[in-house]
């Protein structure tokens, strides 16, 4: 009873959220409420029995993407709110908020209410797929396709990012002073390292992962970029192209090699299985965490022309 | 009634008002953040359905779409926030090279 009250609350809270992000004429508040939006989507997916999505939303989904989204409000400029970022004024909003609902939800009851999908399946060829996790086996194993595309988009990203503000390259202005931040950070590095390294083992049997790992990394290189520990990645450093083309490379190396032996592409050998899974994943968890952290441009240079009106 | 359907309707409603914020706002960031938006909500109907026999493990596979999915979105989200932020940037310029007396001010960025 209690779990149905918590359930039913929390599926109330979450569109309630959602547009007072929406709502909200300040950005900086509607980027917190955002961040608040998504570990309350977290907690709900904690409760849907998905613990590998729990983690992923609460560390790329949340964590970084609003840390992303809060730099680059010092950024963009913060314009007097009522101009820009309220929303218009669109008398038919609410009536197709209500429609577009009830036709999706409609749709979402006319499902089968007990469905078990491909569980089953999926349970039936876990022991062919050399890990004991069936998310784990899903993801690099049985539909590995979509995790070396999702690789190649996380890729393509950051050039485009980097294609569009060639000038973040540029190395932070000036050395880390506070000491503060410096032996925090100093005392945080150990734990990361040990936290990463653990859900990527752990994934082979349990919720984690290379995608986790990757994440958890990268909120460290985020913590020294903006305590200006460290520069932000340049791309024509040769040892940033190699970490980043690490991952991509032995994945479709690993994907490729079956062809030469007569099998289908992202076949594995069975007995091999399991170690080439992990392979996988250690030199993806280093390409993930460069990726996400270079989506972060460095700190933002000193104004040259101050007095803007507020 | 099965915990999955409160989810997954909530999760319906989460992605509409994420669809009309997306078209009632100007602004780069809040357009970013209404996608976001939409894409927690899509995910939240596809964990539910995949949370639709009440006993035993949860179907494995869109787990592991809705984890590709989060990833893509973070993807969308920087891209996104890198174009905000060259948008800044030129209208900075822009403003800079009308305001100020130095005409060479608006040139610079390449």
């Amino acid at each position: 009873m209690t779990m149905a009250l918590f359930d039913a609350c929390l599926a109330l809270c979450l569109p309630l959220l959602a547009w007072m992000v929406l709502r909200t004429e300040s950005l900086s508040q509607a980027v917190v409420l955002f961040v608040a939006l998504g570990l309350l989507a977290a907690l709900g997916w904690a409760r849907l029995d998905a613990p590998d999505i729990s983690l992923v939303e609460a560390a790329v989904g949340t964590g970084l993407t609003g840390a992303l989204l809060m730099h680059t409000l010092s950024w963009t400029d913060e314009r007097p709110p009522d101009i820009v970022a309220r929303a218009r004024r669109r008398p038919g909003s609410l009536l197709a908020l209500a429609a577009l609902t009830g036709v999706l939800g409609w749709a979402v009851l006319a499902l089968p209410p007990d469905d078990p999908g491909l569980t089953r399946e999926v349970d039936a060829r876990l022991a062919r797929s050399g890990v004991e996790h069936p998310v784990t086996a899903v993801l690099l194993n049985f539909r590995g396709y979509d995790t070396l595309l999702e690789i190649a988009v996380l890729l393509v990203a950051a050039l485009g990012a980097r294609a569009v503000n060639p000038r973040t390259e540029r190395p932070s202005p000036e050395p880390a002073r506070d000491p503060l931040t410096g032996e925090l950070f100093r005392m945080m590095v150990p734990a990361l390292l040990l936290v990463a390294g653990y859900l990527v083992w752990v994934g082979e049997h349990g919720p984690g992962g290379a995608f986790q790992a990757g994440a958890i990394l990268a909120g460290g290189g985020v913590v020294a970029l903006l305590t200006l520990q460290m520069g932000a990645p340049r791309l024509s450093s040769w040892r940033v192209r190699v970490v980043l083309l690490t991952g991509p490379l032995l994945f479709i190396a690993v994907a490729v090699a079956p062809l030469f032996s007569g099998r289908d592409l992202l076949e594995y050998r069975r007995d091999l299985a399991g170690t080439l899974i992990f392979v996988v994943e250690l030199a993806l968890t280093a390409t993930i965490a460069l990726v996400l952290l270079m989506f972060f441009p460095g700190v933002r240079p000193a104004r040259v022309s101050g007095g803007k009106a507020p | 009634m099965n915990p999955w359907v409160l989810y997954a309707l909530s999760g319906v409603t989460v992605f509409s008002v994420g669809l009309v914020g997306l078209f009632s706002h100007e602004h780069p960031v809040k357009r970013i953040l209404a996608s976001n938006i939409m894409g927690s909500g899509v995910l939240l109907v596809l964990v539910s359905l995949a949370r639709r026999e009440p006993t035993g493990t949860p179907d494995p596979v869109p787990h592991a779409l809705v984890l590709t999915g989060i990833v893509v979105s973070v993807s969308s989200t920087a891209l996104g926030v890198a174009l905000a932020r060259r948008i800044a940037r030129l209208d900075e310029t822009a403003e800079e090279g009308r305001a100020g007396s130095d005409a060479e001010a608006g040139g610079g960025a390449g």
